[in-house]
């Protein structure tokens, strides 16, 4: 098993790093943002011991929904040991003590900066994205008092003119990340630095998927078997991402792929950006060699 | 009998100490094309934005009689106020970069209010978009352009052409000419006068120029010191105007 084992955890901080008041009203927020699927809901949110950016938003809801069983996964791109997963992992190792782990299978919390995983998530599991910018309107529209009433009035019109400026400039939507998508057939949500490759999975998702966003201080919540739709036009229907070929460690053809420079001489090739996915592909194949 | 398409009744708006509109009546027809003029200062701003909704004036009813029936304009929820300022209505800023974003194509600025009315087919409203660039006398080829490099008055022409793409009702005007070269003004204004006229609008247009209102309105209200003095036919005010400040407002006019 990869399981890294629950540890003792700092006694120095409280479970999880924050306080239970603090974790209350987070989980108060949360509860309200799965109540009303993409709705962006205020929070307090608190300094964390690591800067805007590093997903503080992220790690106040991931600090919010953890128990002392529960086995956590971090991931920054589609890999787990990137120096942002890392920290974050030690950070909650630290402070709560819990089970790590890299194999999303084994995960019960996984907390993500930019990837789903490619392995399909259960109702076991929770996902909760940091996210930079929850505001999908932001872009044409800078007055946080207007794009609430739009969103209150369901006045998405915006959002079809930066696709329209996106396809009169690049000839098709050039957007791929941070694609907006319809929530429940009700709230327009910025799926945030996630790529648009990985909308098709936010959908009628069997696990709960929780974002947060701690500079703007805003959750916002899918629960399991949302509707989640990217938005498009007729004749320039959404698309995800396709490369020409497979994953040249893996051989995954219907999977997120990174390009790596593997040498010095600028050598380069294209692998899995789910290093966790990869990895248990290429060990299914060793094993069934054996 | 027809009923108006507009009616306002006793509208009020001060702000602080400064009365801008007081007790304001008057009806528009369908098919009217009205001129509010008046020197400035004398609250005929206050007036256009009131009635369109954009400022919640003090006292008074102001009726819009849509396809619907009679619907009282500061009564109405903000959602519905919103629809109808973005389907039936239009309104015409004096600045363009009041009315336009500027941040985006010509093109997205015309398309705005079909993609808000629920259009989802990106070719279709591309060829409306350049249908309207034509209309409105801007070079197709400038469609992907910023409205930012266009000129004043070609600024002007797009954001007629963003209201005007959804064969609005009732037109709301803010001295459209106002900040032009009296070269660009007599061209815009034989667009608009021509615009109007074909699609059948009903408009109200506020401007301080008496040459503005004479060549676009039917009928003529002159206002001073936030109320109106005089109101009628556009060549029977400017032929044969009643009040004293009228007659000095139109002699003035003349002898320039
Ligand atoms: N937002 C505002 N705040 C305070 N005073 C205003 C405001 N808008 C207009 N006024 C005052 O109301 C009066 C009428 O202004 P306005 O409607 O702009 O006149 P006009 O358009 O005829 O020039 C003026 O005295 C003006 O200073
Ligand atoms: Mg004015």
């Amino acid at each position: 098993m990869t399981i890294e084992p629950a540890a003792a955890r700092d006694t120095g901080y409280n479970f999880a790093y924050l306080n239970e008041q603090t974790k209350k009203m987070i989980r108060r927020a949360l509860l309200k943002a799965v109540a009303i699927p993409g709705y962006q809901v205020p929070f307090a949110s608190r300094e964390m011991p690591m800067p805007y950016g590093w997903g503080t938003g992220g790690v106040q809801v991931t600090a919010s929904v953890l128990t002392p069983e529960d086995v956590l996964k971090v991931i920054d791109q589609g890999a787990d040991d990137t120096t942002n997963a890392v920290s974050i992992r030690k950070f909650f190792k630290r402070t709560a003590g819990v089970a790590t782990t890299e194999a999303t299978a084994e995960a019960s919390v996984i907390q993500t900066r930019h990837r789903i995983p490619e392995q399909k998530l259960t109702s076991d599991q929770i996902l909760v994205y940091q996210v930079p910018i929850p505001e999908p309107l932001r872009f044409l529209e800078p007055r946080e008092t207007e794009t609430r009433k739009m969103h209150a009035f369901e006045d998405y019109g915006l959002m079809h003119v930066k696709l329209y400026e996106d396809i009169s400039q690049h000839g098709h939507i050039a957007t791929t990340y941070a694609y907006p998508v319809k929530v429940e057939g009700r709230y327009v949500m910025d799926p945030s630095p996630t790529p648009k490759f990985d909308n098709p999975k936010m959908d009628n998702c069997a696990a709960l998927q929780l974002f947060g966003a701690g500079r703007e201080k805003r959750i916002y919540a899918l629960p399991p078997f949302t509707s989640v739709v990217s938005l498009d036009f007729e004749d320039h229907p959404f698309e995800v991402q396709a490369w020409e070929h497979p994953c040249e460690l893996c051989g995954a053809r219907d999977t997120y792929l990174d390009e790596v420079i593997v040498d010095d001489e600028g050598g380069r090739m294209f692998v899995c950006s789910d290093t966790d996915y990869c990895a248990s592909r290429r060990q299914a194949v060793s094993e069934a060699a054996e | 009998m027809t009923t108006p398409l507009l009616s306002v009744s006793g509208l009020h708006k001060s702000f602080g100490r400064t009365v801008a509109c007081d007790d304001i009546s008057f009806d528009l027809w369908p098919g009217e094309v009205l001129g509010i003029v008046g020197e400035s200062g004398s609250g005929k701003t206050t007036l256009l934005r009131s009635i369109a909704g954009l400022i919640e004036p003090d006292a008074g009813e102001i009726s819009y009689y849509s396809g619907e029936g009679a619907l009282d304009v500061h009564d109405m929820s903000e959602p519905e106020l919103r629809r109808l300022q973005r389907t039936e209505w239009a309104f015409v800023h004096q600045h363009p970069r009041d009315g336009l974003r500027l941040n985006v194509s010509a093109g997205a600025n015309i398309g705005e209010r079909l993609m808000a009315n629920d259009w989802r087919h990106y070719d279709n409203i591309r060829s409306e978009a350049l249908k309207w660039l034509a209309a409105v006398e801007i070079d197709e080829a400038r469609i992907d352009d910023l409205p930012r490099t266009f000129s004043g008055g070609m600024q002007q022409r797009l954001q007629i052409a963003r209201n005007l793409i959804t064969s609005p009702r009732l037109v709301f005007m803010d001295e459209p000419t106002g900040g032009l070269d009296v070269s660009v003004q007599a061209r815009l204004l034989d667009l608009i006068r021509s615009l109007v006229r074909d699609l059948g609008l009903s408009a109200i247009v506020v401007t301080h120029d008496l040459a503005v209102a004479r060549l676009l309105s039917t009928r003529l209200m002159v206002m001073k010191d936030a109320r109106v003095i005089e109101q009628g036919l556009t060549d029977q005010v400017l032929e044969d105007p009643q009040a004293a400040y009228s007659q000095l407002l139109v002699s003035s006019v003349l002898q320039v």
